[in-house]
């Protein structure tokens, strides 16, 4: 059996390609396995870098219960949360989901779900550096509307 | 000894993000942060910060012991 974490936060860059061959090894009965990468964009030169805290202990813990609804619902064999926190460079990738399930539909729905909560409800807290210097920023009204399309389901 | 977290922009606007106090309760806890700097407890009880003890959030009041984690969590970004 897998007993790797499920739940990552790092500080160092990751390889999302290296942890979706790895999300995919071994499986027997897993029909189906969607992912989704994030990446840090550079908005025209407006962000010369984005900065994410977390609280180790209690992000980690809020993201583990949110994914273990998500597996509930949707049936899912695994998944995977890899969260960069610390400085991020445009082009580096912020976030990584994988979902396992029998078959497309629900791992599909599974990581588009798991990703409209980790960008607008999951505890981080995020910074932009721009040429004007740093601004804190909260979710988007497009961040909130996606997410509560699972709401009312 | 309570120690305390600061996060996002708490942390910025008090210009430390861990520091320990003695406080036997939230209450008094917050007073005394108030009372080494008013705006900083104002921003404390601000619109939408919510308060975490030894990880888990809470409502209302709390008993603190020496080895509490306090975490105070302005308005969550997403990541």
């Amino acid at each position: 059996m897998r007993m790797r974490p499920k739940i990552i936060l790092t500080a160092d860059p990751f390889e999302p390609g290296a942890l979706l061959t790895r999300f995919c090894a071994g499986r027997a009965e897993t029909g189906a396995v969607a992912s989704f990468t994030g990446l840090a964009r550079a908005e025209q030169g407006q962000a010369a870098a984005l900065e994410l805290e977390a609280y180790p202990g209690f992000t980690d813990t809020a993201i583990s219960e949110f994914a273990e609804a998500a597996r509930a619902r949707f049936h899912l064999h695994d998944y995977l949360v890899v969260h960069r926190t610390g400085r991020i460079a445009p082009g580096e990738a912020i976030v990584f989901v994988a979902t396992a399930a029998g078959h497309r539909r629900e791992a599909f729905e599974a990581c588009d779900f798991l990703m409209d909560w980790l960008k607008s409800r999951a505890p981080f807290w995020k910074k932009e550096h721009g040429p004007d210097g740093a601004r804190w920023i909260e979710p988007t009204d497009r961040d909130r509307t996606d997410a509560s399309r699972w709401d009312q389901e | 000894m309570a120690r305390v977290l600061l996060f996002g922009r708490l942390a910025d606007q008090a210009g430390w993000r861990d520091r320990a106090f003695e406080a036997t309760s939230l209450k008094a806890l917050r007073d005394l942060i108030a009372n080494g700097d008013l705006a900083l407890g104002e921003a404390l009880s601000g619109p939408g910060v919510q308060v975490a003890v030894d990880k888990a959030l809470v409502r209302g009041e709390a008993a603190l012991t020496a080895a509490t984690e306090v975490a105070f969590l302005p308005p969550m970004s997403g990541g």
